[in-house]
């Protein structure tokens, strides 16, 4: 179980994160919502330390989480991808199977990036090829297939579906929703794509201005009577959101 | 008023530099000593150090020897010719000897390797900063410091005195083919004049500078590549500013360097 406690977090004068309060239950997939530059990003780079929260608490099954020992049992598919150029595909997968005192061998490295890459729907001899030969939609399956390398408890996805054409985004999805299953992982997946959303989430969390403004289970999202939700999910010009024009 | 107000703007303007030169500075003595804090510590990562010392050192071999040996060329013509003015032709083996090991030796190739492997250590590490392949290191539980920075630091410092070592052969080697073949040096009298002149000192003190040099260009490098922002743009400014700023410590640290090795 993850929890955040008031988390807020500000870029000079800019208040990206103003006291945000979420809990994802063991085994759950929750998907953050949210317009561009809501902090959804900066969010989760907080729960990774990668970024250091202003104030707030984040605690894991209860207890104020340690990082290192939190990201031994943690995948994350990266929004454009983030795989290594100078590595070859097998070399990404099993990176942090060949870091480490206990590593697998060359051969072994290639064995695990093989059975992942099949797992994504992608063919062995992928395996030698290196990232830039590799279509937008394969480098977010070799992602997806270095995300959970490990059998990670938790995993994390950013923006998965963004630049991809819709069906490949639509295999993404179905993808990430069987693999989180069969894992029984715990998720957070951000993003802006509705359907994504709903092939995705057991429960959605809507971000704006900062703070948590709408959670809810995934199935409530379309009669929530929220305005700010409703006009996002709908996709309207018109609402509470102010739109850039 | 209107004076007390633009005098105001000024002095703030000017505080305003100050503070953020000082941020500057602050920010990389923490990342130099982070660095050099992580070199001690494991995991180590051995093939990634000779990747970077393959890298660092032995490619650049072809433009450090290049330049050293035009140089080494250049300065015998331009010692003969100023020699000449008071008969002293005969001192042009020692001095290109003395002054490519001590001086030219060291700092250009350090300018060299700076402009070489600097530019693309920044690049590298900036690229990697904006397409998040920094923060997948951190979420693969691999320490971003110690698995690229640690490597090129110790690979530069250590290949630079090699590199200089074989460029002050090749440079001393310019200024015999030019001594012998355009100036009409004896051969034997040339490499015995450089040889007899020449201190073991001068060749350390050459090697010690190298060390140096090597160290600030793979610290800006990797610096100036983590602080990288805003897409392609952010990897050129990166990449210049490394560049830039190594080759000014270079020629800063080498006066230092000199001070203290050869105190007047």
């Amino acid at each position: 179980m993850i929890e955040l406690c008031g988390i807020t977090k500000a870029f000079g004068k800019n208040q990206v994160l103003q006291g945000v309060d979420l809990l994802v239950s063991k085994g759950e997939s929750l998907v953050v919502i949210g317009g561009s530059g809501t902090g959804k990003s900066v969010l989760l780079k907080c729960i990774l330390g990668i970024v250091t929260a202003d104030s707030g608490d984040i605690l894991l099954n209860g207890t104020p989480m340690d990082r290192d020992a939190f990201l031994q049992d943690f995948g994350m598919l990266f929004q454009g991808g983030a795989l290594f150029d100078s590595l070859p595909v097998w070399h990404n997968i099993a990176f942090r199977q060949r870091q480490g005192k206990v590593r697998l061998t060359k051969l072994q490295a290639i064995e695990l990036a093989v059975e992942k890459l099949r797992r994504v729907g992608l063919k062995p001899e992928t395996a030698f090829l290196h990232p830039a030969e590799l279509s937008g939609g394969m480098q977010k399956r070799v992602g997806l297939a270095r995300a959970i390398a490990s059998d990670p408890s938790v995993i994390f996805f950013d923006e998965p579906t963004t630049g991809l054409d819709p069906i490949m985004a639509g295999v993404i999805n179905e993808l990430i929703r069987e693999i989180v299953v069969e894992m029984g992982a715990t998720s957070i997946t951000i993003t802006h794509d509705m359907s994504s959303v709903r092939a995705i989430a057991d429960t959605v969390a809507m971000l704006h201005d900062g703070k948590v403004r709408w959670q809810g289970k995934a199935a409530d999202i379309d009669t929530s009577s929220d305005p700010y939700l409703d006009q996002f999910i709908n996709g309207r010009a018109d609402g509470p959101i102010e739109g850039v024009r | 008023m209107q004076v007390i107000l633009i005098i105001n703007g000024f002095l703030a303007s000017i505080g305003r530099s100050v503070l953020a030169l000082l941020a500057s500075i602050g920010r990389l003595v923490v990342f130099m000593a982070d660095s050099i804090s992580h070199i001690f510590r494991p995991p180590f990562y051995p093939v990634e150090f000779l990747q970077q010392l393959l890298r660092i050192g032995y490619f650049s071999l072809p433009v450090v020897g290049l330049t050293t040996l035009f140089t080494g060329g250049a300065l015998a013509l331009q010692i003969y010719a100023g020699g000449a003015r008071f008969n002293a032709e005969s001192v042009v083996p020692s001095i290109v000897a003395i002054g490519m090991v001590r001086e030219l030796g060291p700092v250009l190739a350090g300018l060299m390797v700076a402009g070489r492997v600097g530019a693309s250590i920044a690049a590298e590490i900036g690229t990697m900063r904006v397409t998040e392949q920094i923060d997948a290191l951190t979420t693969l539980s691999t320490n971003p410091i110690k698995y690229l920075v640690v490597p090129r630091i110790l690979a530069a410092t250590l290949a630079m005195p090699v590199l200089v070592l074989i460029g002050d052969i090749i440079g001393v080697m310019g200024g015999y083919l030019v001594g012998v073949y355009r100036l009409d040096f004896n051969s034997a009298a040339y490499i015995s004049n450089s040889v007899d002149f020449l201190e073991r000192g001068d060749v350390t003190s050459g090697l010690i500078k190298a060390a140096v040099f090597g160290f600030i260009v793979a610290v800006m490098g990797c610096y100036n590549g983590f602080r990288s922002e805003r897409g392609a743009q952010g990897v050129g400014q990166a990449t210049t500013n490394a560049v830039v700023s190594a080759s000014i410590l270079i020629l800063a640290s080498n006066y230092l360097l000199t001070e203290l090795l050869f105190p007047a």
